[in-house]
């Protein structure tokens, strides 16, 4: 396999490890003002994700970085052409960052209130940015012979890209649900099962008529080669999945299979994609892949050894988090740290 | 305003706002551990408070260099997309590599640092401590490995109009960053030194918790005069590699226009860029001569002729900085960076042994206001840096005005430069006041807002 391949998989495993930590993180976040009736509840929620959030943001960072390195000119063409979208999405992550360390630094409810909205908008704003930029992606945006989209914000918000963005949010709330549904106690937990299975449904309905869009809007699960099929097939079966399980009362299940469908999408994306990482509409040798966007041989070795050696130490203290923090958080202030 | 202006105003903004931030996070993460370190050791309960109450300083100060910090991983493609496509090969590895090894760790270890106090045995949270300290000076070293090749470009070659990555490890030890990232931690160590020194002092003034306080301030006086005087001698060094390798830069921050032997360190000067000379200055001789090579005689060449040889070099334009901004800036910079080594110097003699700081009430009370000069220092530090590699990106290789993105129309820059300035400056100001409010919490009491 050549370098310009493994790099593409190693992206794609960056943008996966985003989705799938981030996504119940954003799910988190949309749920909060929603799940949590008093105070103690709230911070309760916040604290599922307290130690992990920022550790699960660098996903996305590193993935940012990772295509600089690697793709420089996706990095350029994609962050130049989506500015405003960009931009906004940058003002959200900052505000919920902020928010989740201060939000308790203040003893006012209407500021707690504040800080919780900022939560709400940093966390459900970039999720549905990230859709609608994937559906961008998918679907293939008007880039030059130069390598530059110069059609602004406007032609990004394409009911095609609306619905992928869409198909993030209920999909991410649905995965942030069970998430909180294994991490919470009492009253909470019967709320999160409940949310969980309310946005299935959404989940489900949006993510199927968005498959189906995919089908005849574009060539991801049907150009020759590598395509999206099977990956969309394997996903949309463990979305299936969830319903069953929650209803059934595995919620451990549930988040498996969740965290399963992320994953297998975002294979399907890529996969879609590949050896293409950004489609043009105007002209297909317009387009950036693998080849034509990548930094030179030995710019990528060295990065194949860094990465090779880093991914897994990285891999090994992550999962040692996680486990330290196993345990359900109790709605009691007294063991509440955020 | 054209793009080309917007996008430079938004890389200032964004990237002084941001600096407010790491330099603290730079040097309060090693304060922090080294006194969890003492805890750990001699299980003082003195120094678990300690611990606890800097590293709540620490968080609220470390919260924003995060986020303002996820900012700077996208805006070279926002606004920079020509710089992006130009030195991709060279520049996204040392970012990537950043987030790798920095970022995850930093993030990770924070958390359990937070979250850990009661599950993790105190070995092991002490650990978390060195881990967020060591991975944030990591972060800085290779941000400043990806500044120095912007500085000094060592290890690449030009292949269809882009610079390519031909020597890893060159790019790794570029002679810049032994010089910048030693510069950035002591600035950050002198910074963290002042902002605890300024506490202790508020606390000390009131009598609050002294056993707490006089140690935190012993401590944070070394601290800070290992720093400022670290700062500054590697400073002055810096100073004599940029003389060789950014003639232009040290020129401009000495308003230098006629070259000179030997030269004459201008205090103060009267500036007129328009007519490339100083309408009056009050200068020490020789002492430029001194700074530039350690003797007293030797010839350090000014502006005009410094533009003159740019030209020859590299084709017709302006290749002088602005002066006045950068010659200004310097002073900022020295002058805050000597008083600091006083102050800290005063701070550790009147500290030290069996010396009680709190009688030094005018002392403490100068120290309240003190940890503006490091915040005045670093500010100017970078505008010096940035400012005067103008006009170029990337020395020799790129000029700023090649380097953004065609593609970007000016409105929209403006208006996340808008957006921006405003979010960081309310962010910024609360900030400020949150770190004020717990800087001054009474101790005794666990958290001000259960206070309240």
């Amino acid at each position: 396999m050549d370098l310009n391949t493994i790099w593409f998989i190693l992206v794609t495993v960056l943008f996966i490890g985003f989705f799938f930590l981030e996504g119940f993180d954003y799910g988190v976040g949309i749920l909060l003002p929603f799940l949590g009736k008093k105070d103690e509840e709230r911070r309760a929620i916040i604290n599922t994700i307290g130690p992990v959030w920022d550790g699960n943001e660098v996903w996305m960072l590193t993935a940012g970085g990772a295509m600089f390195a690697s793709f420089p000119h996706v990095y350029a063409t994609l962050f130049s052409g989506f500015y405003l979208a960009l931009a906004l999405m940058l003002v959200a992550l900052i505000l919920r960052g902020v928010a989740f360390e201060y939000r308790q630094k203040y003893a006012d409810p209407a500021a707690r209130k504040r800080w919780d909205l900022a939560i709400f908008i940093g966390s459900a704003l970039p999720a549905l940015l990230w859709g609608v930029a994937v559906g961008n992606l998918m679907r293939g945006v008007a880039i030059d012979a130069d390598m530059y989209y110069w059609g602004g914000l406007l032609p990004l918000l394409n009911p095609y890209s609306i619905l992928g963005g869409l198909v993030f949010v209920s999909l991410f709330t649905m995965h942030g649900a069970n998430y909180l549904a294994l991490k919470t106690e009492g009253e909470l937990v019967t709320r999160a099962k409940k949310i969980a299975f309310q946005s299935w449904i959404v989940a489900t309905v949006l993510t199927v008529a968005f498959v189906v869009w995919t089908f005849f809007a574009t060539d991801i699960l049907t150009k020759p080669g590598v395509n999206g099929l099977i990956p969309a097939s394997l996903a949309a079966i463990a979305l299936l999945t969830v319903g069953w399980f929650i209803r059934t009362g595995k919620h451990g299940r549930a988040f498996v299979s969740g965290s399963l469908t992320i994953v297998f999408a975002t294979v399907m994306v890529f996969a879609g994609l590949f050896p293409r990482i950004l489609i043009s509409t105007l002209d297909p040798a317009y387009s950036l892949d693998i080849w034509n966007a990548a930094s030179t041989p030995y710019t990528l070795t060295v990065m194949t050894i860094v990465a090779g050696i880093f991914v897994p130490i990285v891999l090994v203290y992550q999962v040692w988090s996680y486990r330290v923090f196993r345990k359900r958080v109790k709605v009691d202030p007294k063991t509440l740290v955020y | 305003m054209d793009a080309l202006l917007l996008a430079r105003l938004q890389f200032a903004i964004t990237t002084i706002y941001h600096f407010f931030f790491v330099p603290l996070t730079l040097g309060l993460s090693i304060f922090v551990a080294l006194l969890e370190t003492k805890y750990v050791r001699t299980g003082d309960e003195n120094y678990k408070k300690m611990t606890k109450f800097w590293g709540t300083i620490f968080l609220i100060n470390f919260a924003i260099g995060v986020v303002t910090g996820i900012v700077q991983e996208f805006q070279f493609g926002m606004n920079w997309s020509e710089y992006s496509r130009f030195m991709g090969d060279i520049f996204g590895a040392p970012l990537a590599i950043e987030a790798l090894l920095a970022f995850y760790m930093e993030s990770t270890f924070i958390g359990m640092w937070i979250f850990g106090w009661n599950t993790l045995s105190k070995k092991t949270h002490l650990a978390a401590a060195w881990l967020v300290a060591i991975g944030s000076n990591i972060s800085a070293l290779w941000i400043l490995i990806a500044n120095s090749f912007m500085q000094n470009p060592v290890g690449y070659g030009l292949e269809d109009g882009r610079a390519t990555m031909q020597d890893f490890f060159a790019l790794i030890i570029n002679p810049n960053v032994l010089y910048q990232f030693p510069h950035v931690l002591t600035a950050g160590i002198a910074m963290a030194g002042f902002v605890v020194m300024g506490f202790s002092a508020w606390h000390l003034l009131r009598k609050h918790e002294v056993a707490v306080f006089r140690p935190s301030f012993h401590l944070a006086a070394i601290f800070a005069l290992i720093g400022s005087a670290l700062v500054g001698t590697i400073g002055h060094f810096q100073g004599q590699f940029l003389v060789q390798h950014q003639p232009l830069k040290m020129a401009a921050a000495e308003a230098l226009w006629e070259t000179e032997q030997p030269a004459g360190f201008s205090i103060i000067a009267g500036i007129d860029e328009g007519a490339q000379e100083n309408s009056f200055e009050f200068k020490v001789p020789g002492v430029l001569s001194f700074l530039s090579y350690n003797n007293f005689t030797g010839e350090v060449k000014g502006l005009k002729d410094l533009q003159s040889e740019a030209v020859a070099q590299y084709g017709e334009g302006n290749y002088i900085p602005p002066v006045a901004l950068n010659f200004w800036s310097f002073r900022v910079m020295v002058s805050a960076g000597s008083l600091m080594v006083i102050l800290a110097l005063l701070g550790v003699i009147w500290s030290a042994g069996k010396n009680v700081i709190d009688k030094r009430r005018g002392f403490l009370k100068a120290l309240l206001f003190a940890p503006i000069l490091p915040y005045l220092a670093v500010t100017f530090g970078w505008v010096l840096a940035e400012t005067g590699r103008w006009p170029w990106i990337v020395f020799g290789l790129q000029k700023v005005e090649d380097a953004i993105s065609p593609n970007v129309p000016a409105w929209n820059i403006a208006l996340s430069l808008i957006i921006f300035f405003v979010l960081y400056t309310v962010l910024t100001v609360i900030a400020f006041k949150l770190g004020i409010k717990y800087g001054k919490s009474d101790i005794r009491t666990k958290d001000p807002v259960a206070a309240e």
